[in-house]
């Protein structure tokens, strides 16, 4: 990277601004930005375009609607830190419809909703939170007589973006679990034929949320995603594959039991029904929410119950096993056909010692039949039995 | 007795050529001290799938197919009452007790665990079924008995120094009264244990390529090559011999033996292909692949010496004879380099080459062999006298 | 004796010879009866996740370090069995390897163990008796004060277990002995075996052989997608089961019959060949081999007759000379 253009992008940025506006010193910003950035797998180029995006914000507006859900996105949200995210949320974002954070309440919001929908017509981002119910015309959630099933529809009809948070909007979460009375479903589900970036996650690590969101901001479009939806970044790699306690599952030492020797000693908790092989998540690195000393299920001791992944969470008994999905490192396992033979960088030379000595066998022969040419038998022919 | 043989003793011992085979010996002896203080996989490129390298395959299987000279004249001999061919016999036990005594020296290399060796004489601890408890007793015995079955050469020379005539001459006349018995040995063992190493392919199955996985027949087939190939060192030996210590020719002595070899060739043959043929095997003589190719190399091999023999012009003509011997002796071993080693395949992944030591080992052998064959037909009564064997 | 004669007695004594040969091989006697007790174990391929955890028990209950790859040492990096290694877990691919136990783009575990033959191979190769099988428990053992070194069991295992130390001018032979080897003992003192105790998903059954075979029938016998309850440990007093889904399995039971059966089976949804398995007939090497020996060698009847006849030849032949010609 150019230290030029890296200074010429940081004098961009007006710092005493976004110092003022966030309440955060330059220097915690920056790191911020560059953190968000790092774990998108971007240069410090991308956290500067971050920072200045943020520092000169379009403050998209945002639509944020809750469904079958227990708030959980949003409170794990809201307990987010450096910088203190509710400030960093609130300017980076115009948060014109939430009904958690909502002061007002009532028709006098939903009349706000419908006003800034219409205002930013194209434009918005939406955000869902919790399961759409499809059962029965969808009457198991209401907000102002109003189904979840009509609000979800009529928002995401002018949203720029739409955004799933938690398990429960990305497929159904706790409720749609058998036998799914409410046929709760998931937004990605529901919306057949719009792209629906998923978080999934009961609850999902905010930063997961922030960082797409912030990619959004600063790129005006939505990161990679995979198949379901999910951001590539955040959710392309098995909990299996970056699990601190993997070495112990390579080499065959498992926890048996809570509290049991393995346990204490931190070996690997598959036997303990850990999902980690069968989910997708960014658990290992990032831990959950910022809160450090290794604080997320695996890191406590607990196998993954595999919240974000479908057909998973909530659907497989806790201490069942897990599908291993993976056999990486692939190194890790021979082939059946690889050997260990003893391979000796001599076999040319002694190739060679073989034709020399066959050659000289020949060559030996071809000599003695010369010389031998000719000589006939006619010295013994005749019966000389028993000479 | 002692005007029917002589020693070479006024040509000089101390040839170059005889001090090249000294130097490869010698350099060989570093690879064995190597073999015996850092393990074989220092020297050698043996591995979990082919546990048996050239050592066995060249040393043992090999050399003691190349060492059945002294089997086959015996048999010819005393057997078949020929006596004509008597004066061939000594130089052939020499050759045969070069050959067994090295390949009991390579089986000791190559055992793995050599101080227990003494377990195979154990009687609790035999395994009847097993191959090689037969062919480590059979060789052992045998090489015992072609040494007794030589030792009439060491007691002519031994009558000759100074001070061990009488003790020498008393010997002679114990070792006659019960030599024929140990002749008669001299041919069971070696009919025994040459079928044992064609057995030894049996038990190793599908490892054997079904070109050479013959089950049944396998004993059969490795006795009649190896009496063959017996024959054919006779006839390649004396002939290097002739022109190598420019004698007079014993073509006509290889002319009858030609007419043996023959026989054994087309049984052989008759067999093998009689065999493959029966068990539907045509497909893989046919398939041009490794083994396929190593088949039909190998039955050239075994088919011109048939040619040749079968014409009593050729069989006449000591070049011819000869040619044919070398060819014999090239399809008898790769009949058995080819089963056990070439073709052998233990599963995928595996492979084997000699390493550059392991190869040197084996050549340093056969070495010391050529070199102490040298000495011993200088220093002992081996060869036939010159005017005995043109009478 | 003319040369007419010489013909035919060689003639003669093939043919006899032949149809001595000929004669065993129908008499050959048949594959051994697995042992009355015979222990072993049942290795679901559609169940190992691969965690290796049985290569570590292994090398942990036979006090054998694991191999490292260069200076990394955090993990068993054996590629196949040696000296230094008596199990493995090895991996077949095919395309992109992608889908476990599929047979295109998929790949699928193999474990690599002794299979403990009803009829062993190497027991009948053996000329000091090394490698015996227990006559009770069918366990193929082990004595390195009895082993020579030959390494003709190594030639006689149809699946290459037996391993020499090549590296080690004293080397022995190892090979996985059921963990009841002198010192080790766990089946005698009523454990199961290292690995099908660690295995996490019963991948690794152990049990009795009747037991092991019944299991595996009854998996073959469920329809593919069914849920069954997988026993884990001991077959026959498992410490817990775990429900999967039945995948499509291959239609027999590997070490059934094969050459004989083996003590340790094998499931597979993939082609055994496949991983790595060799081509054999019922019918094991062993009993072949020792058919034809016994024919040849049985009390020694065959080579005391020819002793005797080759006796009387060579003493009549060799009678009318007089000076030297009996060498």
């Amino acid at each position: 990277m150019d230290k030029q253009s890296d200074f010429a992008i940081e004098s961009s940025v007006d710092f005493t601004a976004v110092e003022r506006r966030l309440g955060v010193s330059r220097r915690t910003f920056l790191k911020f930005c560059t953190g968000v950035a790092a774990s998108f797998g971007l240069g410090t180029k991308a956290a500067y375009a971050m920072a200045q995006a943020i520092a000169n914000p379009g403050r998209p507006p945002v639509i944020w609607l809750h469904g079958q859900e227990c708030t959980g996105p949003t409170e794990s949200l809201l307990r987010s830190e450096q910088p203190s995210f509710e400030h960093l949320i609130l300017d980076l974002i115009s948060l014109d419809y939430h009904q958690t954070l909502d002061a007002g309440a009532g028709h006098r919001v939903e009349e706000i909703k419908r006003e800034a929908m219409k205002k930013h017509h194209g434009k918005y981002l939406l955000v869902i939170e919790g399961a759409i119910p499809l059962a029965q015309n969808g009457i198991f959630c209401k907000i102002g007589g109003q189904t979840m099933m009509d609000a979800t529809k009529e928002a995401a009809e002018g949203a720029a973006a739409i955004v799933a948070f938690g398990s429960c909007a990305s497929w159904g979460g706790v409720q749609s679990a058998s036998p799914n009375p409410t046929g709760a479903t998931g937004a990605p589900q529901f919306l057949q034929g719009k792209t629906v970036v998923t978080i999934p996650g009961c609850p999902p690590n905010p930063a997961n949320f922030l960082g797409t969101v912030l990619y959004f901001v600063t790129y005006g479009k939505l990161p990679p995603i995979d198949e379901k939806g999910r951001p590539k970044w955040a959710y392309s790699r098995l909990i299996h594959e970056n699990c601190y306690r993997r070495p112990h599952f390579d080499a065959g030492r498992f926890a048996t039991q809570f509290g049991d020797d393995g346990h204490r000693q931190g070996w690997c908790l598959y036997k303990l029904g850990c999902k980690g092989p069968e989910t997708y998540n960014n658990c290992p690195s990032l831990e959950y929410n910022n809160v450090g000393g290794g604080v997320w299920p695996i890191g406590v001791g607990h196998p993954c119950f595999g919240c974000s992944e479908q057909g998973t969470g909530f659907n497989k008994p806790m201490f069942s096993l897990a599908e291993v999905k993976t056999h990486t490192p692939p190194n890790a396992f021979p082939n059946i056909a690889d050997r260990q033979n003893p391979t000796s960088s001599t076999v040319v030379a002694a190739a060679a010692v073989a034709g020399v000595a066959v050659g000289a066998l020949l060559g030996a022969t071809a000599a003695a039949g010369k010389k031998l040419d000719g000589t006939q038998a006619e010295a013994g022919k005749p019966g000389d039995k028993g000479a | 007795m002692s005007h029917h043989y002589e020693a070479l003793d006024r040509r000089p011992v101390l040839t170059p050529f005889f001090l090249l085979m000294v130097a490869i010996a010698a350099i060989g002896t570093i690879f064995l001290i190597t073999r015996f203080v850092a393990g074989m996989g220092a020297v050698a490129n043996l591995n979990g799938g082919y546990p048996w390298g050239v050592w066995v395959i060249y040393d043992i299987v090999v050399g003691t197919a190349l060492a059945c000279g002294g089997y086959a004249l015996a048999v010819t001999v005393y057997v078949f009452n020929k006596g004509r061919y008597h004066p061939l016999i000594r130089p052939a036990l020499l050759t045969s007790l070069l050959g067994y005594g090295f390949a009991g020296f390579g089986a000791f290399v190559d055992m793995g665990r050599y101080w227990n060796g003494y377990n195979i004489f154990l009687p609790w601890h035999m395994n009847t079924h097993a191959v090689m408890l037969e062919v480590g007793l059979c060789v052992a015995a045998y090489i015992l008995v072609l040494f007794i079955e030589f030792s009439p050469t060491l007691l002519e020379w031994l009558r000759k120094q100074t001070g061990w005539q009488v003790r020498a001459e008393a010997w002679r006349k114990l070792l006659d009264k019960g030599l024929f018995f140990f002749i008669a040995l001299g041919i069971l063992l070696p009919t025994m244990h040459q079928s044992s190493l064609g057995s030894f392919l049996i038990a190793m199955g599908y490892k054997v390529h079904p070109l050479w996985q013959t089950l049944h027949l396998q004993p059969l087939l490795a006795v009649l090559s190896a009496f063959t190939m017996g024959f054919a060192i006779v006839i390649f030996e004396g002939s290097l011999v002739t022109t190598g210590f420019k004698r007079h020719p014993e073509t006509h002595l290889f002319t009858g033996l030609g007419r043996i070899m023959m026989g054994l060739i087309a049984a052989f043959l008759a067999f093998r292909f009689g065999y493959l043929i029966l068990m539907g095997k045509v497909g893989a003589m046919f398939a041009f692949d490794l083994g396929s190719v190593m088949f039909w190399i190998e039955t050239a091999l075994f088919a011109y010496p048939l040619y040749v023999l079968a014409s009593p012009v050729m069989r006449e003509n000591g070049k011819h004879l000869l040619y044919a011997a070398v060819s014999m002796i090239l399809a008898g071993s790769l009949y058995r380099f080819d089963g056990a080693l070439i073709t052998y395949n233990p599963g995928p992944g595996y492979s084997y080459f000699p390493a550059l030591p392991e190869l040197i080992m084996t050549v340093a052998t056969i070495a010391t062999e050529i070199a102490l064959y040298l000495f011993i037909v200088k220093t002992f009564p081996v060869l036939p006298r010159e005017a005995h064997a043109t009478a | 004796m003319d040369r007419r004669n010489f013909f035919k007695t060689s003639l003669g004594a093939t043919v006899a010879s032949a149809a001595a040969l000929a004669a065993g091989g129908v008499q050959a006697r048949p594959n051994l009866d697995p042992a009355p007790e015979a222990v072993g174990m049942l290795y679901d391929a559609t169940l190992c996740v691969g965690c290796k955890a049985c290569v570590s028990k292994c090398k942990e209950v036979n006090g054998m370090p694991p191999v490292p790859m260069g200076q990394d040492t955090h993990a068993d990096f054996a590629l196949d069995l040696s000296a230094k290694t008596r199990n493995v877990i090895k991996i077949h691919t095919e395309g992109k390897g992608a889908v476990k136990d599929a047979a295109a783009d998929g790949f699928a575990f193999e474990k690599r163990s002794c299979m403990h033959c009803v009829d062993p191979g190497c027991v009948s190769v053996c000329p000091v008796s090394a490698l015996t099988r227990h006559p009770m428990t069918g366990i193929v053992s082990y004595n390195k004060d009895a082993c020579i070194g030959c390494r003709t069991c190594m030639t006689g295992c149809p699946y290459n277990v037996p391993q020499y130390d090549y590296d080690n001018p004293f080397g022995q032979i190892v090979k996985c002995e059921m963990c009841n080897q002198k010192g080790v003992e766990r089946i005698d003192k009523g454990l199961m075996t290292g690995c099908a105790e660690a295995c996490p998903t019963g991948a690794t059954l152990f049990g009795s052989r009747g037991a092991l075979l019944a299991e595996a029938k009854r998996r073959l016998a469920l329809k593919p997608g069914e849920t069954y309850a997988y026993p884990r440990g001991d077959v026959r007093k498992p410490d817990s089961f775990h429900e999967k889904a039945v995948p499509g399995y291959q239609k027999t039971v590997w070490g059934e019959k094969e050459a004989g059966g083996t003590n340790v089976m094998h499931l597979s949804a993939i082609p055994y060949d496949k991983l790595g398995m060799p081509p054999l007939g019922e019918r094991s090497y062993a009993s072949i081999s020792e058919g034809v020996q016994s024919t040849l060698y049985s009390y020694l009847a065959l080579p005391v007759v020819a002793l005797g006849g080759l006796t009387w030849l060579v003493k009549r032949n060799t009678s009318g000379e007089k000076e030297g010609g009996a060498e």
